[in-house]
């Protein structure tokens, strides 16, 4: 009798899968186990120390790097929370009000922005700002990450949407409910593991934009991305991997959560 | 006695889809009243609209006298048991029944009494911090039609409540549902696909086909009288006979049936010369001798059903005819292939025209 089809057997699978394994988190682990090296160099082991963790906290660019953070979480916190605001209500437009003209073509308008490549969406910001005479600055990084981040965020929100009957919301409005309460009352809670989903995904993709944060924030303002790159164009500092490190285990912590968010609403319908 | 809901000339078009044409109804107040027809004939559309879930595209429905088509689905006093139940997910089996009440902005003791109550009405009251997924099917339906009956509509609309149950259990939450409309007075539309269902259950039943009403009356109208050849065949068993009607007078009609006989019928929807259909229920015909018998043929099959033996017959013009004999007369079932007359109860024949 043949034997089933198993990937697993093929013969290189266990080499390739080790050299993909190996490229991919290499790099990363490099740098987490350096940033707790003792030494100044970047290549030689000095030993265990939490000295780059010091300085980026205290050291002399401490005050630079704390206000770039600052920026990076107050502008991701802010573009998720309307990214997301703004989803749910293109999902209840696309989802939620039956057959439209036009239907396909605004859902490749909501999701086109993933295609687009990123640096002519930057290119396009910026342009876009300086047409309109809009200032560079904090509320231009703002505005445009809340933009990009929409598709995005819309993504998680609708394929929940979509796997929640219509019936309950019609089953709400039938008790006496406003279609507000409707949507407050049965429909949210019932699709408010995509909207976490679609916060979290918002959130890490802000937090993490370099490309377009670049163009658009002007002189004067920075991001930790921006920041990061500032410092390292003058040579890798240790302390640039402490700070890599500490993103990476904020992405972790977040994409953790996401991911059990998304499992525990699977077992609810 | 009160109307509690008039449907005038009520027609709801989906693009090319005609899903009602033309549906005038009224229903009275505190009846059991039933929607009949196959899958597909609009049913659902026509409670849809009652509830306020489809713009018609023409007509008007009143509630006890007032028009509803311009009040939202949340202004009509009127609720429904869906389907598939449609219970929140998220919430317990109380937070589900208690829905309606505080939307209506009850007292919170007052719902919790309430809850209490028609949980108990239901026989649930162990499963109040239960979530419906925790529940079995009838009992998910019975929370559907707790959560339905709570805000006390003045109308409760039921789409095809006891279509996911299994047999035994629909014919006891059948006699229960009964019960509960006899018991709170509440005029209640019940939709079904199943005759047997709207026979047992109705005070009256509307019979629906391709969006078009055939016929409103009493179970025992809709069976013994139909107006068409279509509610015939779908209420209960039938056999059609193709008759010539020859002479219509004083409302007899004289017909001709295939082999020749000529037989009176006085019991028609309307019948004039030419071509008709004699509607004669199996149990309607009885087997006997062939001499002096209206029609004959062969025993072509036996069908053993426990109460009664269902013998169909080949007539000699190629038709067939179906025939019940009560399983406690062993004298009258024959044989197969043996040649038998068929007389027709004539009182309980029905002459149709279409
Ligand atoms: N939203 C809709 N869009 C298009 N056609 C529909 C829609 N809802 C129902 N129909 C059509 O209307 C007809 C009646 O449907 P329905 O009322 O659901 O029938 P029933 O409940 O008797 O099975 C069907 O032919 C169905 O395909
Ligand atoms: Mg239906």
């Amino acid at each position: 009798m043949r034997k089933p089809f198993d990937i697993k057997r093929y013969p290189g699978f266990f080499p390739i899968t080790c050299l993909c394994l190996f490229l991919l988190y290499t790099p990363l682990i490099v740098v987490m186990v350096y940033s707790f090296n003792d030494s100044n160099s970047i290549t030689n082991w000095g030993g265990m120390s939490l000295r780059w963790y010091e300085e980026v906290f205290y050291g002399v660019e401490s005050q630079k790097f704390k206000k770039a953070a600052f920026n990076s979480l107050s502008i991701a916190i802010c573009a998720a929370i309307t990214a997301t605001t703004l989803a749910v209500c293109a999902a209840m437009a696309m989802l939620r009000t039956g057959v439209f003209r036009g239907q396909t073509l605004s859902f490749a308008l909501i999701n086109l922005p993933l295609m687009v490549p990123e640096i002519v969406t930057a290119v396009a910001t910026l342009v876009f700002f300086s047409a309109i005479g809009f200032k560079t600055g904090y509320a231009s990084i703002l505005i445009a990450h809340i933009v990009f981040c929409i598709p995005f965020a819309y993504l998680p929100i609708a394929a929940r949407m979509q796997s929640v009957d219509a019936t309950y919301e019609q089953a709400a409005q039938d008790l006496y409910a406003t279609r507000f309460e409707a949507f407050r009352l049965v429909l949210l809670p019932l699709i408010l593991p995509g909207v976490i989903s679609g916060f979290l995904l918002a959130f890490i993709i802000s937090l993490d934009d370099f490309i377009i944060t670049n163009f658009v924030k002007g002189a004067g303002i920075e991001t930790l991305p921006t920041a990061i790159f500032g410092s390292v164009k003058q040579g890798i500092k240790p302390s640039i991997m402490a700070i890599s490190t500490l993103l990476l285990l904020l992405s972790v912590v977040f994409v953790t959560l996401s991911y059990f968010v998304g499992r525990k609403g699977q077992q609810t319908p | 006695m009160n109307t509690a809901v008039e449907i005038e000339n009520v027609t709801k078009r989906y693009g090319d889809v005609v899903a009602l044409s033309s549906v005038s109804l009224a229903i009275e107040d505190n009846e059991f009243f039933t929607l009949l027809g196959p899958s597909g004939c609009g049913k659902t559309t026509l409670l849809r609209s009652i509830a306020g879930f489809e713009q018609l595209s023409q007509g008007d429905i009143k509630l006890f006298g007032d028009s509803i088509v311009d009040l939202p689905p949340n202004k009509r006093p009127v609720n429904t048991v869906f389907q598939h139940y449609a219970l929140f997910p998220h919430l317990t089996v109380a937070d589900n029944v208690g829905f309606g009440l505080q939307r209506q902005r009850l007292p919170s003791h007052e719902i919790a009494s309430r809850v209490a109550d028609i949980l108990e009405m239901v026989q649930l009251g162990s499963y109040a911090d239960r979530l419906p997924s925790m529940l079995s099917g009838g009992q998910q339906q019975r929370v559907a039609l707790a959560r339905a009956l709570a805000p006390r509509p003045r109308l409760l609309l039921l789409d095809e409540p006891l279509s996911a149950l299994d047999l035994k259990l629909r014919q006891d939450v059948r006699v229960e549902l009964q019960q509960i409309q006899h018991d709170t007075g509440i005029t209640f539309i019940f939709v079904t696909h199943d005759q047997e269902e709207a026979l047992t259950m109705s005070d009256r039943i509307a019979v629906m086909s391709e969006g078009v009403l055939q016929q409103v009356g009493t179970p025992r109208q809709i069976y013994e009288a139909p107006d068409n050849r279509f509610v015939a065949d779908f209420i209960g068993d039938t056999n059609l006979i193709d008759v010539q009607v020859t002479q219509v007078l004083d409302q007899c009609a004289t017909c001709v049936l295939p082999g020749g006989a000529s037989i009176a019928c006085n019991n028609m929807a309307g019948a004039s010369v030419g071509a008709g259909h004699l509607s004669v229920r199996p149990e309607r015909v009885t087997l006997g001798p062939v001499d002096g018998s209206a029609l004959q043929g062969e025993v072509s099959r036996l069908t053993y059903l426990g109460t009664d033996i269902h013998v169909t017959v080949a007539l000699s013009d190629g038709g067939k005819m179906d025939v019940r004999v009560q399983n406690s007369d062993s004298a009258a079932i024959p044989q197969p292939g043996s040649t038998i007359g068929l007389y027709l109860d004539i009182a309980a024949a029905r002459l149709l025209v279409d």
